[in-house]
């Protein structure tokens, strides 16, 4: 309950204080996004299977956001930045399927 | 293990659930705070992004995506580049089209005016004179009017009336006994002949010595010319279509 307050949260004072991102942050800032969803619902999941940790959390949260920036960065210094977004993106996304799939087999029995 | 849950389905999910709520309860320790923390920022991201992407100009793109994006504006540019003189070019054709049209309308046209007076079926008005025969003893004959509708015309007058009929290529005289027939309409004296030209040239053309006004005075008649700023030969004629005569195809 306590993160989705923080979730609703954060979403009220980006809207309210209507944030722009700064330039050297623009790359990165929409895979990290993605990388904390995956450790969010990578959570959620760990919870309904009975194996949460905060500081797994925080640590897969921050590592995962951190990673992907980095991937993109290198990617970025290779040439290569926009397929391994891309590539990044399907994993993640991949990722965010199967334990959203999980979640769903726990909740729902289905 | 998904065997096993599947084989106790209620109990299960409610469990699921229970714990999830367990989980989802405050319980104030540096962890959930901070996990509550990350759940702020992501949020936060979450909007900034979405913004963003909504506002996203140029400045954010990879130089590749920049050369793509070069190339089609220029593609573009080139195709409407050729839109714009493929269009231009109809444009010139259309006017210069629409101009010489309008020239030929206005040729056209001075071509009506000039044979509706030729032919007598456009009112005339113009410097001239006008001839007045008083011919109280019914002296003058047919022949004098001829006589000075041809020394009008070869003054040249360019629109002839005699009494209200129209003098044109196809006009006849006769002598009738009430006075003299002008294409079949009765015209009595006095007569008056109205003619659009030089009007010296004619008044002086009437006043010949042996000509129009001398004949007219030798058989007891009085003939009167007067010079007119404007001579309104308004007498008109209705045209009929020939009905032997046609005319011959010109030859390309």
């Amino acid at each position: 309950m306590i993160p989705a307050i923080g979730l609703a949260l954060g979403i009220l004072i980006g809207l309210l204080l209507q944030p722009a991102v700064p330039v050297w942050l623009q790359p990165y800032l929409p895979i990290a996004v993605i990388a904390a969803l995956d450790a969010v619902f990578g959570a959620v999941r760990a919870i309904l299977d009975g194996i949460f940790s905060d500081k797994v959390f925080v640590v897969s949260f921050l590592s995962n956001v951190v990673v992907a920036a980095f991937i993109v960065f290198l990617g970025d210094k290779l040439g290569v930045g926009s397929q391994l977004s891309t590539g990044v993106v399907v994993v993640l996304g991949v990722r965010i399927f199967s334990n959203v799939a999980s979640i769903r087999r726990h909740l729902f029995d289905a | 293990m998904t065997a096993e849950r599947r084989g106790s389905p209620p109990q299960d999910a409610r469990h699921a659930w229970a714990r999830l709520r367990r989980a989802g309860a405050p319980t104030p320790s540096r962890s959930n705070l901070l996990a509550m923390l990350l759940a702020v920022a992501l949020g936060f991201a979450i909007i900034a992004q979405v913004r963003q992407t909504s506002v996203q100009g140029l400045e954010t793109l990879r130089e590749d995506e920049l050369v793509r994006i070069f190339a089609d504006v220029d593609q573009d540019g080139e195709r409407l580049g050729d839109e714009v003189r493929e269009l231009q070019t109809s444009l010139e054709r259309l006017e210069s089209r629409s101009t010489s049209e309008e020239e030929a309308q206005r040729a056209a046209q001075e071509r009506v005016d000039a044979l509706g007076v030729l032919a007598g079926t456009a009112p005339a008005t113009g410097p001239g004179i006008v001839l007045r025969i008083e011919d109280p003893t019914q002296q003058v004959r047919f022949t004098v009017l001829l006589d000075a509708i041809q020394e009008l015309r070869d003054a040249g007058a360019e629109a002839i009336q005699v009494g209200d009929v129209r003098v044109v290529a196809g006009t006849w005289l006769e002598d009738t006994t009430d006075g003299i027939s002008v294409s079949g309409s009765l015209v009595q004296p006095p007569y008056v002949i109205r003619a659009i030209g030089d009007a010296n040239t004619l008044a002086g053309a009437m006043q010949i010595p042996g000509g129009v006004t001398a004949t007219v005075r030798r058989v007891g008649a009085q003939a009167d010319v007067e010079i007119v700023d404007r001579v309104e030969v308004d007498a008109l004629l209705t045209v009929t279509t020939p009905q032997y005569a046609r005319p011959v195809p010109s030859t390309p």
